[in-house]
């Protein structure tokens, strides 16, 4: 934790120490340039759990999480020979979380380290012309933690209509690794002799894969000088192991297994946002999405933010997300699933429940900078969620922006 | 629970929307943007909400069409 800590002060007064060499610019001017340091974002969560379902025994027990992320994103802006419009984006993520359950991935509770620290970089570089009123985009990610590891792959279009619109496609591919680390029962027994008191230390396990496609399209329309919307929608395509290796499951006759899902799902959500500029003062930012799979999950999200200008450059919003879910057919809570069953998962989350979630934010974004410095725009959320299912969490959220 | 009759209540909406909302479109010149570009007006979520889609994307069994993950990362913890 005090290496994170450390590496994020680190970053920060590294950016500070860049923005010291750079004179503002303006990017928008119609001339050929080298691309420029411009933006800097940096985001901070904290978020905590606390629920009594956890999948690792089978759907008791404590689901206790707590997770500190920490992101930073660079971005450049230049223009080509062409007079086309490049922006290069850098970006690196660490999180380092605790969970109460992981302990139980021995039988005994006794597993080593409850706590795990995930790295993630990406790159992403945009070319726009604005004359022609289109971009292309192309993107790469990598997400590396002690039992998961994720390639990410991105390509992205988007056009511009003569009437204030604009249409997008987002194709994508995930190509993952999912580490076989079993519960203590179940591990192969050439595993035990090297076992540190729940195995996730051995070298050795193998992995399987897990592969995600996605392809998005959006569509977004000015509607009028007060209100405009966009229309997303998303087909994914998973295949591989879909399933996480140390999620137990207790069936009606005592004995237990591991969580077995099918190895390919099929997903489609599809939404809608619209916001509304209502008065001088009141934004309407809405979203709805409709969901579904073929796994028989169903779900509709609504959330509503009104932020609230005090001044031009200062806002208030409160917001509230209301989500419901049926499960999917493979879900039955601890003790309830048949051993003869084909797939099984005693994972709350696949399960049928509702959930609010509710907080506020705030905005600063003055003219010259906030105190009149580099630092853009600050805001910081904080938001309280509940689910059915008696699972409670908090997040607390900072973005600084640096231009 | 009702998330069929929902669902279907949902995907209706969507469709009027799309039905009964580009037809009203007025054409709006670049010296009517003030509001439209506001950065609130922003058609995509703040920066600051990145990691509670994140949470979200983990905790419950949708996700997509919000910016947040569609695959990568395990959430297992």
């Amino acid at each position: 934790m005090r290496k994170i800590c450390l590496t994020v002060v680190g970053m920060y007064l590294m950016l500070l120490h860049a923005f010291s060499q750079v004179a503002p610019g303006d990017s928008s001017s119609y001339k050929p340039r080298k691309l420029k340091l411009e933006e800097v974002n940096l985001v901070s969560s904290y978020y905590t759990q606390s629920g009594d379902h956890s999948a690792i025994l089978g759907g008791i027990g404590s689901e206790k999480v707590t997770d500190l992320a920490n992101g930073l994103e660079l971005k450049w802006v230049g223009m080509d020979g062409r007079l086309r419009k490049n922006t290069l984006t850098a970006g690196m993520g660490v999180d380092h979380h605790t969970a109460a359950s992981q302990a139980w991935i021995s039988k005994t509770g006794a597993s080593r380290r409850t706590d795990g620290l995930r790295l993630y970089p990406s790159l992403n570089w945009t070319i726009e012309n604005e004359k022609k009123g289109n971009s292309f985009g192309l993107g790469g990610y990598y997400s590396n933690e002690f039992n998961y590891q994720s390639l990410g792959l991105t390509a992205g279009f988007t056009q511009k209509t003569k009437n204030n619109g604009e249409f997008g496609l987002k194709l994508s591919g995930y190509f993952d690794r999912v580490k076989l680390i079993f519960p203590s029962e179940f591990e192969p027994a050439g595993y035990s002799g090297n076992n540190l008191a729940g195995g996730r230390d051995h070298p050795q396990y193998p992995s399987s894969p897990r592969e995600t496609y996605t392809a998005s399209f959006s569509f977004s329309q000015v509607i009028n000088s007060r209100l405009q919307a966009t229309f997303l929608m998303d087909l994914v395509e998973q295949q591989g192991y879909l399933g996480l290796p140390f999620h137990r499951v207790y069936f009606t006759d005592a004995t237990d297994s591991v969580e077995k899902l099918p190895s390919h799902r099929f997903k489609l959500p599809i939404g809608v946002r619209l916001n509304y500029f209502l008065g001088d003062r009141i934004i309407l930012r809405s979203y709805f999405r409709y969901y579904i799979d073929d796994w028989g999950l169903r779900s509709g999200t609504a959330s509503l933010e009104l932020p609230f200008k005090i001044t031009p450059f200062f806002s208030i919003s409160p917001f509230y997300r209301y989500y419901i879910q049926s499960a999917v057919n493979y879900f039955a809570p601890y003790g309830q699933h048949k051993s003869a069953d084909h797939f099984y998962s005693s994972n709350y989350s696949l399960s049928a429940f509702s959930s609010h979630f509710f907080g506020s934010g705030i905005r600063l974004s003055p003219p010259n900078g906030v105190f009149n410095s580099k630092l853009s725009a600050l805001e910081i959320r904080y938001g309280h969620y509940t689910q059915t299912t008696d699972l409670v969490s908090d997040i607390i959220s900072l973005n600084l922006t640096f231009k | 629970m009702g998330t069929k009759s929902s669902g279907r209540g949902l995907s209706f909406f969507l469709c009027g929307l799309a039905v009964f909302i580009f037809p009203c479109c007025s054409p709006v010149k670049e010296y009517q943007k003030n509001r439209i570009n506001d950065a609130e007006m922003s058609l995509s979520n703040r920066k600051a909400e990145r990691n509670e889609l994140n949470f979200q994307s983990y905790r419950e069994g949708a996700a997509g069409v919000n910016g947040g993950k569609t695959g990568g990362g395990c959430g297992c913890n």
